[in-house]
C-alpha cells in the first residue's frame, strides 16, 4: 500500500503496466516490485524446485524471487528481477516457472513431496537405467524445475558494446561512491561514476539518514548535479559493474532502454562496455543477509533493508501490519521508521538479549520467529521466547541478519576475502585487485559518516597514484556515526525447512545433509546441494549456508572459507556480449573490385576465408551448377575465361637482400631468377612440412612481388615478419602487402593473348611475352601489370590494374572474352582445371604433407639453406612407404570419387589398419568426361596403374578406382607454352 | 579504343550524416608506404624534409605539411598520403604505392569520439590521442589505420576490400550514438 508523503516517486506521472493478465497503476520512480507491492501483490513468482509462492525478498538486483519475463514473442527477456525493472507505459511483464497460472500452479505439488526431493537426490534416485538419465530424467526435471525461457527465436532488439576509458573509475554511487567522485573529480582526475541503480544515491534514498543537515537523498542530488557539471566525470547510472579483469579492465552492463518502451531506430537494450581504468575505488557497499527459520519464504518476509527502501525511496509499505526480526539495530530503525510514517508494527522481535525498548511497539528481547503461515502470502508469525511460543498476527516481516560486504570484485582476480570478526562477515582483501581501493559498506565500514569518510579516504589513495593533488578544503560532510551492532545469528533451530537459498529451494536441512554425507568443503556442499548457483549467485545465501556448514562440520567460518566469485556480478545477456555480431556483423566482409558484376550475372558467391568469390556464372537454360562448370571448364579449354584472383596473398619485396631472403624462405631459388620472369616456389615451415605455394615475379634488380594462396595469405605475411624479424634481421630488405592495391585477373585459353593484344598498348607475342614472363603494361590506356602464369593448364596471363579499375577492366574482359566464345569462370571451373592439371592446393598442403610427398622433394635446392631443409631431411619424412601423391580414376561400375573418402587394397576389409591413403581433391572432368581425383597412397608414385577400393563411409560410396599419376591433362605442357 | 574507369571503394556508399556526425569518403591522395631500409632512417628523414617539407613521424604520431601527411604506419613504416614520392626517397627506402589499397573515410562531429569508442578498443580521448595522432588498431573486426585530424576528426583507413563492412559497422555506431541523444 501507498504511504502519503513517502517516496522519491513522481506522484504527478501515473504510469499503467501489465503484470501477468492485468493492469496496474504505478508512478514514474517505481520498479515492478514497489509498484506491484503499492497495489497489494505480495505473490510475483513461484520458487525453481518446490514452486513455492514467492514474493520479493529485496530491493535489488541480488533479488532471487520476483523473477519475470518482459514482453512478448521474439525479443521477450527472461529472468528480468521486478525489482531492477522500472515501469513505463505499455511495459507487459509476466511471472516465470507457474503453470496454468501464477495463483493456482500444478506444479505446487513438489512442494508436498519435499521430504523425497532434498539435496542429493537426482544423484541417488535416477541411477538406473544409466541410459534414462539423458533421455528422460533430465528433460523432466528441467521441464519441472525452472526459470524463464527465451523465444528460440532472432532477438530483433539491438545491443552494444563500447569502450571507455579514465582515471578513475568508482563503482556505486552511494555515500562513499559519491564523495569518492567528488573527491577525485575536484581535484581534475578523469572519473567515471557507475551505478546499477536509475537514482544515484544509493542507501541514502533509502534511509531516514540526514547528511550536512540535508535529507539524505537530498544531499546525494546534490552531489549528483555537482558531478553532472563537470566535464571531467562521466555518470553511468543503470551501469553495473560485471567484472573486474587485468590490467585495470572492467566489464560493465548498462541498461540503456530497459526503462523505455524504445526499441528500434538504432536505439539499443543494453550496452556491455569495457572500461579501462588507471585507479578504481569500489563503492558497492553491502547486502543484507535474511535469517534462516521454518517457511522463512513466504510473500510478505523480506530483508529489513528492502522495506525500509520500500518505504522511503518509493513511499510504499509492504504491509499494513509489519514485525521486524533482526539480530542487529537495523531492525530498530525499520520499527522506526514504519512507525514515523503511520504504519502499525506488530511486534519487534530481537535476538539479542540486552536490548532496550526503542519506540512505541511491542519488543521481544532474547526472541525469535521460528515459524510463519499464509500459503500464498504471509498471516502471522511464531515467536519463541524463553522455550514458550506464540503466534503473532503480521502480513509482512522484515527481517535482518545483519550485511555481507559486496566483496565480489576485489575476489575475481582470483584473491579471497579476509574474515571480519566484528561485523561476522568477509571485507575484501586490501590490494586484491591492483590499484583498487575498497571503501563504505563494501569495506565493512556501516555508518554514514564512516561511508563518507572512507569514499573521501579512497579517492585520496587513487588521486595520490595517479599523481593528482586533493583539493584543499572541501572536507568530509557531517552525518550519523552510530556504531553497527550484532549478535551472531545464521539459523533458528527447528524443524520444517528453514530456506537458506530461494532461489534454488536449498533449506539448512540440505546444508546439514551435504555435510553428513561428508561433502563438507564449502565448494563441494555448494555443488551437492546447489545453493548458490542460481542466477542470484548466492548473494542473498552464500554467508548463511557457509555459517550452517561450518557448524555442521565443526570448523570455524573463516577455516570454512567461501566459494570462489566469479565474473559477472549480476547475470549479463549473452546478447550483449555479442553485440555487433549479429548478422553482417559476424565478420569483415571482403569483396572483390568484381563483386557486384558478379552478384549481377547471378553468380552464387562461396567464402574464402573473409572472400566472397563467385562460385559459378549461370546462363540461360543451364539448371545446375555442373551444367554452369562443364561449360566454363570447356570455355577455357576452348576459347578463354576470365577469372578474378585479386584475392591471392601479393607481397611487395624490395632491397638489396631480396633474393637472399626469398632463397631463404622458400625451399627453391630466387636470387637467380631473372628481370622480368616468373617462377613457382614452395615455401616450407620450420617443421619441413609445406607450407604454402605461389609464384614469385621478379620486376626489378631488388624488387620482387610474390603471391600466396588465399587461405594463407596472412599466414605467409606474419611467416615473413617472423623470419625477416628474429631468423634474418641482418638482411636489409623491406616487404609489405599490396593484395589490395591490384586488382588482378586470369585470362585463360587458346584465345588469351588474342583477347589481351586486344586491350593492350603494346601488343604481345612469343618472344617477347614466353611462359613465365613479367612485366609492365599499358591496359587500356592504364599502367598495369601482366605475368604469363597458368593455374589452368592453359595458355594463360594474369593481368593486373590498380583497383579502382578493377570493375570496369573485369567487364571489359569478360564482353572480350564472351566475343572470342569463352566468358566468366568462377571457383567451380576453377578447381576442376587445376585437378585435371594436377595442381595442387592446401587441400593437398593441408599442413601434414611434405615436398616430398607431394612429389617436389626435388625443388629443395641443394646448394643453399632454406627454412625446413634440416627438418624435411628427416629420415621418417622421406620413408618410401609414406602416403603420396597421386591421380584417381574409376574403373568399376561406380563412377563418382569423393573427397575425404579412404583408399584400401583389393579384398582388404575396409578398417583404420588396412587404410592405404585417402582423396583429397575431386571433380568431374568435362574435359575427359569422367571423375578424376588427387589423393595419397601409400607408396603411391611406385603403384600407378594398379587398381583399388575407394570407401567413403560417411556417404556410404564404395568404388573401384585406378592409381595414375596426378597430372590428367596435358601432361608435357604444351598447351601452357602455348 | 576501350577506356576504363576508375570507382573509388566507398563508391554509392557515402556520405552519410546522423545525427550530429558526418561520415564521408575521404581522398587523401596518392598513397605511398615509405619503409627505410637498414641504415636508411636519417637520410631519408633528411630527404624527406627536403623533398616534402615532412618529418619523419614518431610512432603514433603524425608529420603534416599543406597537403602532404606522413602517418606513422607500423613498425619502421609510415604512409605518404598527398603527393608522389620524390624520386630520390627510393635510394633509402622500399616505396610501394598503396593508392588503392585503403578506403579512407572522414568521420567528423561531436558524437565522433563516441562513435569509435563503439568499435575501437584504444584510448580516443582528446588529452591521449590529441590532434595529428595516429594508431594502427581495430575497428571493430578489421585492422585499421586512424588519425585524429581536428578535435572532432578522425581519419580511418581500412582494406579497401573492407569499405562495406567499415561503413556498415560505422553507420550502426552512428545510429546506436544519435539514438542516445
Amino acid at each position: 500500500m501507498r504511504v502519503d508523503g513517502k517516496g522519491l516517486i513522481d506522484r504527478d506521472r501515473a504510469v499503467s503496466f501489465r503484470f501477468n493478465d492485468r493492469y496496474y497503476t504505478g508512478f514514474a520512480g517505481d520498479t515492478v516490485a514497489s509498484a506491484l507491492l503499492a497495489n497489494g501483490v505480495r505473490l510475483m513468482g513461484r520458487s525453481f524446485k518446490y514452486h513455492r509462492p514467492r514474493g520479493v525478498l529485496t530491493a535489488g538486483s541480488e533479488e532471487p524471487n520476483a523473477l519475470v519475463t518482459v514482453g512478448q514473442g521474439a525479443a521477450q527477456d527472461p529472468n528480468v528481477r521486478a525489482t531492477v525493472q522500472e515501469i513505463y507505459r505499455g511495459l507487459a511483464v509476466r511471472s516465470q516457472n507457474a503453470w496454468p497460472s501464477l495463483r493456482l500452479d500444478a506444479m505446487e505439488v513438489n512442494d508436498f513431496a519435499w521430504p523425497f526431493l532434498g539435496a542429493g537426490f537426482y544423484y541417488k534416485t535416477f541411477m538406473w537405467p544409466r541410459a534414462f538419465w539423458e533421455r528422460v530424467y533430465e528433460p523432466v526435471i528441467r521441464r519441472a524445475a525452472g526459470l524463464g525461457g527465451l523465444s528460440g527465436r532472432h532477438n530483433p532488439d539491438a545491443y552494444e558494446k563500447a569502450f571507455a576509458f579514465c582515471d578513475l573509475l568508482v563503482i556505486g554511487a552511494g555515500p562513499a561512491g559519491l564523495m569518492a567522485a567528488l573527491t577525485a573529480a575536484r581535484a581534475g582526475a578523469d572519473v567515471i561514476l557507475a551505478d546499477e541503480d536509475s537514482l544515484m544515491g544509493g542507501r541514502l534514498n533509502a534511509e531516514t539518514y540526514r547528511v550536512d543537515g540535508q535529507a539524505g537523498p537530498d544531499w546525494a542530488a546534490e552531489a549528483v548535479a555537482e558531478l553532472a557539471g563537470l566535464p571531467n566525470v562521466r555518470l553511468m547510472p543503470r551501469t553495473t559493474v560485471t567484472g573486474a579483469y587485468d590490467q585495470g579492465t572492467f566489464g560493465a552492463l548498462e541498461r540503456v532502454n530497459h526503462h523505455t518502451g524504445r526499441r528500434g531506430g538504432g536505439a539499443v537494450l543494453e550496452c556491455f562496455w569495457r572500461i579501462v581504468a588507471r585507479q578504481s575505488v569500489l563503492a558497492a557497499g553491502a547486502l543484507e543477509r535474511p535469517v534462516a527459520f521454518r517457511d522463512n519464504d513466504r510473500p510478505g518476509i523480506m530483508t529489513a533493508g528492502a522495506v525500509r527502501a520500500y518505504l522511503n525511496r518509493w513511499g510504499v509499505s509492504p504491509g499494513a501490519r509489519v514485525a521486524v526480526f533482526g539480530n542487529n539495530d537495523d531492525a530498530h530503525r525499520t520499527a522506526q521508521d514504519l512507525i514515523e510514517a503511520g504504519v502499525e508494527v506488530a511486534a519487534l522481535i530481537d535476538s539479542r538479549e540486552d536490548v532496550a525498548q526503542s519506540g512505541d511497539y511491542k519488543t521481544y528481547a532474547g526472541a525469535h520467529v521460528c515459524g510463519s503461515s499464509g500459503r500464498q502470502g504471509l498471516r502471522r508469525i511464531t515467536v519463541r521466547r524463553a522455550g514458550r511460543e506464540f503466534q503473532v498476527e503480521a502480513d509482512c516481516l522484515a527481517m535482518s541478519g545483519g550485511w555481507n560486504p559486496t566483496v565480489h570484485l576485489t575476489c575475481h582476480l582470483n584473491r579471497r576475502p579476509t574474515w571480519s570478526d566484528e561485523i561476522q562477515s568477509f571485507v575484501p582483501t586490501p590490494g586484491a585487485v591492483p590499484g583498487m581501493t575498497a571503501a563504505g559498506a563494501c569495506n565493512g565500514v556501516f555508518s554514514t559518516a564512516g561511508c563518507l569518510k572512507d569514499g573521501a579516504d579512497a579517492a585520496r589513495t587513487a588521486l595520490k597514484a595517479l599523481g593528482l593533488r586533493p583539493r584543499r578544503g572541501g572536507g568530509v560532510p557531517d552525518a550519523d556515526d552510530t556504531a553497527y551492532r550484532l549478535q551472531p545469528l545464521w539459523a533458528v533451530p527447528g524443524k520444517g525447512r528453514a530456506w537458506l537459498d530461494f532461489q534454488n529451494d536449498v533449506t539448512v536441512k540440505d546444508v546439514k545433509q551435504a555435510a553428513v554425507e561428508n561433502f563438507r568443503s564449502v565448494e563441494h556442499m555448494k555443488r551437492y546441494t546447489t545453493q548458490g548457483m542460481a542466477t542470484d549467485q548466492g548473494k542473498n545465501s552464500n554467508m548463511a549456508a557457509l555459517a550452517v556448514l561450518a557448524d555442521a562440520t565443526g570448523q570455524g567460518i573463516a577455516q570454512t572459507g567461501t566459494t570462489t566469485f566469479r565474473p559477472p556480478y549480476s547475470p549479463v545477456s549473452i546478447a550483449a556480449m555479442g553485440a555487433g555480431a549479429q548478422g553482417m556483423g559476424f565478420a569483415p566482409r571482403r569483396l572483390t573490385t568484381s563483386h557486384a558484376t558478379s552478384v549481377a550475372e547471378g553468380a552464387p558467391m562461396i567464402e574464402a576465408g573473409l572472400w566472397y568469390r563467385p562460385s559459378y556464372f549461370p546462363r540461360a537454360g543451364e539448371t545446375t551448377w555442373r551444367q554452369s562448370c562443364d561449360r566454363e571448364v570447356g570455355m577455357v579449354r576452348d576459347a578463354v575465361g576470365v577469372c578474378d584472383v585479386s584475392t591471392l596473398g601479393k607481397i611487395d619485396i624490395q632491397g638489396a637482400d631480396a633474393g637472399a631472403f626469398l632463397d631463404l624462405v622458400y625451399c627453391n631459388t630466387f636470387s637467380s631468377l631473372a628481370e622480368g620472369r616468373v617462377r613457382y616456389g614452395l615455401m616450407l615451415r620450420e617443421d619441413g612440412h609445406v607450407m604454402d605455394d605461389g609464384t614469385t615475379a621478379r620486376l626489378g634488380p631488388h624488387h620482387y612481388v610474390m603471391t600466396t594462396t588465399t587461405a594463407a595469405a596472412g599466414n605467409v605475411m606474419r611467416h615473413l615478419d617472423f623470419v625477416s624479424q628474429c631468423v634474418a634481421p641482418k638482411l636489409d630488405l623491406r616487404f609489405t602487402s599490396v593484395t589490395e592495391h591490384w586488382a588482378q585477373f586470369a585470362v585463360a585459353g587458346p584465345n588469351s593473348r588474342e583477347l589481351l593484344n586486344g586491350l593492350l598498348d603494346a601488343p604481345i607475342d612469343d618472344g617477347t611475352f614466353p611462359f613465365m614472363a613479367c612485366g609492365p603494361v599499358t591496359v587500356a590506356g592504364v599502367a598495369g601489370r601482366l605475368f604469363r602464369i597458368s593455374f589452368s593448364g592453359e595458355h594463360a596471363y594474369e593481368v593486373a590494374v590498380p583497383s579502382r579499375y578493377g570493375e570496369s577492366l573485369f567487364k571489359l574482359l569478360v564482353a572480350r572474352a564472351q566475343a572470342l566464345g569463352g566468358g566468366a569462370y568462377g571457383m567451380e571451373a576453377l578447381n576442376v582445371l587445376r585437378i585435371e592439371k594436377g595442381h595442387i592446393t592446401h587441400a593437398e598442403i593441408h599442413g601434414r604433407t611434405t615436398a616430398f610427398d607431394i612429389g617436389f622433394a626435388r625443388m629443395i635446392s641443394a646448394g643453399k639453406d632454406c627454412i625446413g631443409k634440416v627438418m624435411a631431411a628427416r629420415e621418417g619424412l622421406l620413408d618410401e612407404e609414406r602416403e603420396q601423391l597421386v591421380g584417381f580414376r574409376p574403373v568399376g561400375a561406380v563412377r563418382q570419387l569423393t573427397a575425404g573418402a579412404h583408399v584400401f587394397e583389393q579384398g582388404a576389409e575396409a578398417t583404420r589398419v588396412n587404410d592405404q591413403g585417402y582423396v583429397t581433391s575431386v571433380a568431374f572432368s568435362p574435359t575427359l568426361g569422367h571423375f578424376i581425383g588427387l589423393g595419397f597412397v601409400k607408396r603411391g608414385r611406385a603403384r600407378h596403374g594398379e587398381v583399388m577400393r575407394m570407401v567413403d563411409r560417411m556417404r556410404g560410396i564404395e568404388a573401384e578406382i585406378e592409381i595414375c599419376a596426378p597430372v590428367f591433362v596435358d601432361p608435357e605442357g604444351g598447351r601452357t607454352r602455348g | 579504343m576501350a577506356e576504363l574507369t576508375g570507382k573509388t571503394p566507398c563508391d554509392g556508399l557515402l556520405p552519410l550524416e546522423i545525427g550530429a556526425v558526418t561520415l564521408v569518403e575521404a581522398d587523401p591522395g596518392r598513397l605511398t608506404s615509405v619503409a627505410p631500409y637498414r641504415g636508411g632512417a636519417e637520410a631519408l628523414g633528411r630527404a624527406l624534409v627536403s623533398a616534402h617539407g615532412l618529418d619523419w613521424p614518431a610512432p603514433n604520431r603524425m608529420s603534416v605539411k599543406g597537403a602532404a601527411r606522413l602517418i606513422w604506419f607500423g613498425r619502421d613504416m609510415a604512409l605518404l598520403a598527398g603527393p608522389a614520392p620524390a624520386p630520390g626517397l627510393a635510394e633509402h627506402a622500399a616505396l610501394t604505392d598503396q593508392s588503392d589499397a585503403w578506403a579512407a573515410v572522414d568521420l567528423a562531429g561531436d558524437d565522433a569520439e563516441q562513435v569509435l569508442a563503439r568499435l575501437v578498443p584504444i584510448d580516443l580521448r582528446a588529452a591521449h590521442f590529441a590532434v595529428g595522432h595516429t594508431a594502427r588498431t581495430l575497428i571493430g573486426h578489421m585492422t585499421a589505420s586512424i588519425t585524429r585530424l581536428g578535435p572532432d576528426r578522425f581519419l580511418i583507413l581500412v582494406f579497401r576490400s573492407m569499405a562495406g563492412t567499415l561503413v556498415h559497422d560505422l553507420k550502426t555506431a552512428l545510429e546506436a550514438v544519435a539514438a542516445r541523444r
